[in-house]
C-alpha cells in the first residue's frame, strides 16, 4: 500500500521540487567576485588607494544570456556624525541647529554600470539599498532612532557634505563590463578613510530583479609607525604628550646648537 | 610628497606643512613672537581639523622658543621669581583653557569661539601696535626724542596685599596682578593655540614697568613652559596632538626663525612693529570675514566621537 503510494507520487513530487528549484534565480546565475586586496594598510605615505573588484557571471546551461546590471556597494565602519546648520545670529554666521546621525557608514561607495534609476523600480532600489539616497541614515531624535524622508534638509545636506569631501560617492560608470559575463569595478579608498571593516556587496540584476548576491569584506588598518602613534595617543595619552613636549625641546636645542653664532 | 597624519587621520603634502613652518618661523624670528596666531588659522585653512591644529601648534612654538630662551638665559636676563609667579597663574589658565576648549568642542561652538576670540584680540592688538608704531615713526621723522613716561604715581593694583620684590625686574608689586596676567596669558594661549607673548610683553612693560629686555626674556621663558604644559594637557584632555604634524612644523619653524632673526635686524624697530601690527590686523579681518560673509555651505558634518 505504502509502496504503491510512493511509486505513484514520488516522481510527481520530485518533478515539482525541481520545477521550484529551477525557478529560483540564484540557481540560474552564479556570481563569483574577487577583490584586489583584503587589507588596506595605512602607512606614513598613505594618500588613498584603489580597490579593484573583478566579477564573473556563471550561467547554468540553458539559462539565457540577458543584459545584466551590476551594483557594487562598499560600506565603511559605522560612526555617528553631527550635522550642523549655520544661521545668521546678530549678523554672524554661527552653528545653530544640529542633528545627530546615529551609526551610519563613515564611507559609502555605490558603483554601477548605469544610473541606478535605469536598473530597477524605486521600490526595488530602496529594498536592496541601491544608490546613496536609498541607504538608511538613522537620526537620533530625542530617545528614538529613525530614518526620515529623503527630502529632509539635514539628510540631504549630510549626503551633500559627505559626497563633497569624497567619503561618499556614487559612480554610474564605476562598473565596466569587459565581456558580457565579466566585469570590473574600481572603488577609490580616500586618504581620510577610517580604519575598520569595510563590507563589499555585489548585486547582479537582470530584468529589474536581483538574481545573485556576493558579499566580502576588506579591512583598513594603520600599520607601522602610524599604528604605534595612534595607539600611544589613545592608550597612554599622558606619556604621548610628554614625549611630544620632549621632542619639541630636543628639536629646539638641536637648532640652537646648529645655528650658534660665536 | 604626501605624508599621513596619524591623529588628524588624513594625508597632507609634507612640503606645504614644512613651508608653513618656515614662513611662520621666519615671521616669528623677525618680530620676536611665537606666531601661533598665524599658524593656527593657516593650518585650518589647509584642511587640518581645528582641534588638531590648536593642539599641535604649541609644540611648534615650544621648539621655536627654546633657542631664544637659551640665549637670554645665558645673558642672565630672565627674572626667575617673576617667571615663577606668572607661571603659577599661567598653569591655572592653561588648564582652564584646555578644559573650556573640550567643553565648547562638545557643544559645537568651538569654531565660533575661536573665531570671535581671534577677531577681538587681533583687532585690539593690531590697532594698538599700528598706532603706537606710526607715532614712533612720526617722532623719529620729526627728530623729537621719544617721550619716556615714568611717573612715580602708583596704579590702583599697587595697593594690593602679598607684595613681592622682583630684583631682576626692579619692581615691588603684589603677586595678585602678576598671577592674573599669567592666568589670562595661559588661558588665551591654550584656547587659541597661541603663545600669548604679544599680550604678555606689553602687559609687563606698560602695566608692571618691567624693563623691556627682561620682559621679553621672561615672556619667552614663560611661553616655553606654558606651551610644554599645553602639549601634555591637550594630549590627555583632547587626544588631538598630532606628533607628525608637530614635528614637521617645528623643523620648518626653527630653520625659518634663524633667517627671520637676521632679516629683522636689518629693519628699524618701529617699522618692524608697524609691519607686524598691519599683519595682525589683516589676519583679524580675514577671520572676521569668515564670520560675516555667508558661507558657501551652511551645513557641516563632524564625527561625534572624536574626543572619546
Amino acid at each position: 500500500m505504502i509502496r504503491l503510494w510512493i511509486r505513484r507520487f514520488l516522481p510527481t513530487a520530485l518533478a515539482f521540487c525541481l520545477l521550484v528549484l529551477a525557478h529560483q534565480p540564484s540557481y540560474a546565475q552564479k556570481l563569483v567576485t574577487s577583490v584586489s586586496t583584503h587589507r588596506v594598510l595605512i602607512n606614513s605615505n598613505f594618500s588613498g588607494t584603489e580597490l579593484v573588484l573583478f566579477g564573473a557571471i556563471d550561467e547554468a546551461a540553458g539559462a539565457q544570456i540577458g543584459t545584466y546590471n551590476v551594483v557594487v556597494t562598499v560600506r565603511g565602519p559605522a560612526r555617528s556624525f553631527v550635522t550642523r546648520q549655520k544661521s545668521r545670529i546678530l549678523g554672524l554666521w554661527v552653528n545653530a541647529q544640529s542633528r545627530e546621525f546615529y551609526q551610519v557608514p563613515s564611507y559609502l561607495a555605490v558603483m554601477t554600470n548605469r544610473l541606478p534609476a535605469e536598473i530597477g523600480t524605486p521600490d526595488m532600489l530602496r529594498k536592496n539599498r541601491i544608490g546613496l539616497v536609498n541607504h538608511m541614515f538613522t537620526q537620533q531624535i530625542s530617545t528614538d532612532v529613525a530614518d526620515v524622508t529623503q527630502e529632509d534638509p539635514f539628510r540631504a545636506a549630510f549626503l551633500r557634505v559627505k559626497s563633497n569631501d569624497g567619503s561618499y560617492r556614487a559612480d554610474p560608470n564605476g562598473v565596466t563590463f569587459l565581456t558580457p559575463r565579466l566585469f570590473r569595478a574600481s572603488v577609490p579608498i580616500p586618504g581620510t578613510a577610517q580604519t575598520g571593516n569595510y563590507e563589499v556587496e555585489t548585486l547582479l540584476i537582470a530584468n529589474g530583479n536581483v538574481v545573485a548576491k556576493q558579499q566580502t569584506a576588506i579591512e583598513v588598518v594603520k600599520t607601522g609607525l602610524e599604528a604605534v602613534i595612534a595607539t600611544e595617543a589613545r592608550e597612554h595619552s599622558f606619556f604621548y604628550g610628554l614625549g611630544t613636549a620632549l621632542l619639541a625641546l630636543i628639536t629646539g636645542l638641536i637648532a640652537t646648537l646648529l645655528f650658534r653664532q660665536e | 610628497m604626501p605624508i599621513y597624519l596619524p591623529i588628524a587621520e588624513l594625508p597632507v603634502n609634507i612640503f606645504i606643512i614644512l613651508g608653513l613652518g618656515i614662513a611662520v618661523g621666519f615671521i616669528s624670528g623677525m618680530f620676536g613672537i611665537g606666531g601661533g596666531f598665524l599658524m593656527t588659522p593657516l593650518l585650518i585653512l589647509f584642511g587640518i581639523p581645528p582641534a588638531v591644529a590648536v593642539a599641535s601648534v604649541p609644540a611648534h612654538m615650544a621648539a621655536a622658543s627654546v633657542s631664544g630662551t637659551f640665549t637670554y638665559w645665558r645673558k642672565h636676563l630672565v627674572d626667575y621669581g617673576l617667571a615663577l609667579v606668572l607661571l603659577s597663574g599661567a598653569l591655572l589658565g592653561t588648564a582652564s583653557g584646555v578644559w573650556l576648549f573640550a567643553l565648547l568642542r562638545r557643544a559645537g561652538q568651538l569654531e565660533l569661539f575661536i573665531s570671535l576670540a581671534y577677531v577681538a584680540l587681533l583687532s585690539i592688538v593690531g590697532v594698538l601696535m599700528t598706532v603706537e608704531s606710526i607715532r614712533a615713526i612720526i617722532r623719529t621723522w620729526r627728530g623729537t626724542p621719544p617721550i619716556l613716561r615714568r611717573p612715580g604715581t602708583h596704579a590702583w593694583f599697587h595697593g594690593l596685599p602679598l607684595k613681592l620684590r622682583f630684583r631682576q625686574s626692579r619692581i615691588y608689586v603684589s603677586a595678585i596682578p602678576v598671577t592674573v596676567i599669567g592666568f589670562v596669558t595661559g588661558f588665551i594661549g591654550a584656547m587659541m593655540g597661541v603663545g600669548g607673548g604679544f599680550m604678555l610683553i606689553p602687559a609687563l612693560i606698560y602695566l608692571m614697568r618691567v624693563p623691556t629686555t627682561v620682559s621679553i626674556a621672561t615672556s619667552l621663558m614663560l611661553t616655553l613652559m606654558t606651551m610644554l604644559v599645553a602639549i601634555v594637557l591637550h594630549s590627555v584632555e583632547n587626544r588631538s596632538v598630532d606628533i607628525v604634524l608637530a614635528l614637521v612644523l617645528m623643523i620648518g619653524g626653527v630653520f625659518g626663525a634663524q633667517f627671520g632673526v637676521r632679516a629683522g635686524q636689518a629693519i628699524r624697530a618701529e617699522q618692524l612693529r608697524l609691519l607686524l601690527g598691519l599683519m595682525v590686523i589683516a589676519v583679524g579681518v580675514r577671520v572676521a570675514g569668515g564670520l560675516i560673509n555667508q558661507p558657501a555651505e551652511l551645513f557641516s558634518v563632524v564625527p561625534q566621537d572624536v574626543w572619546q
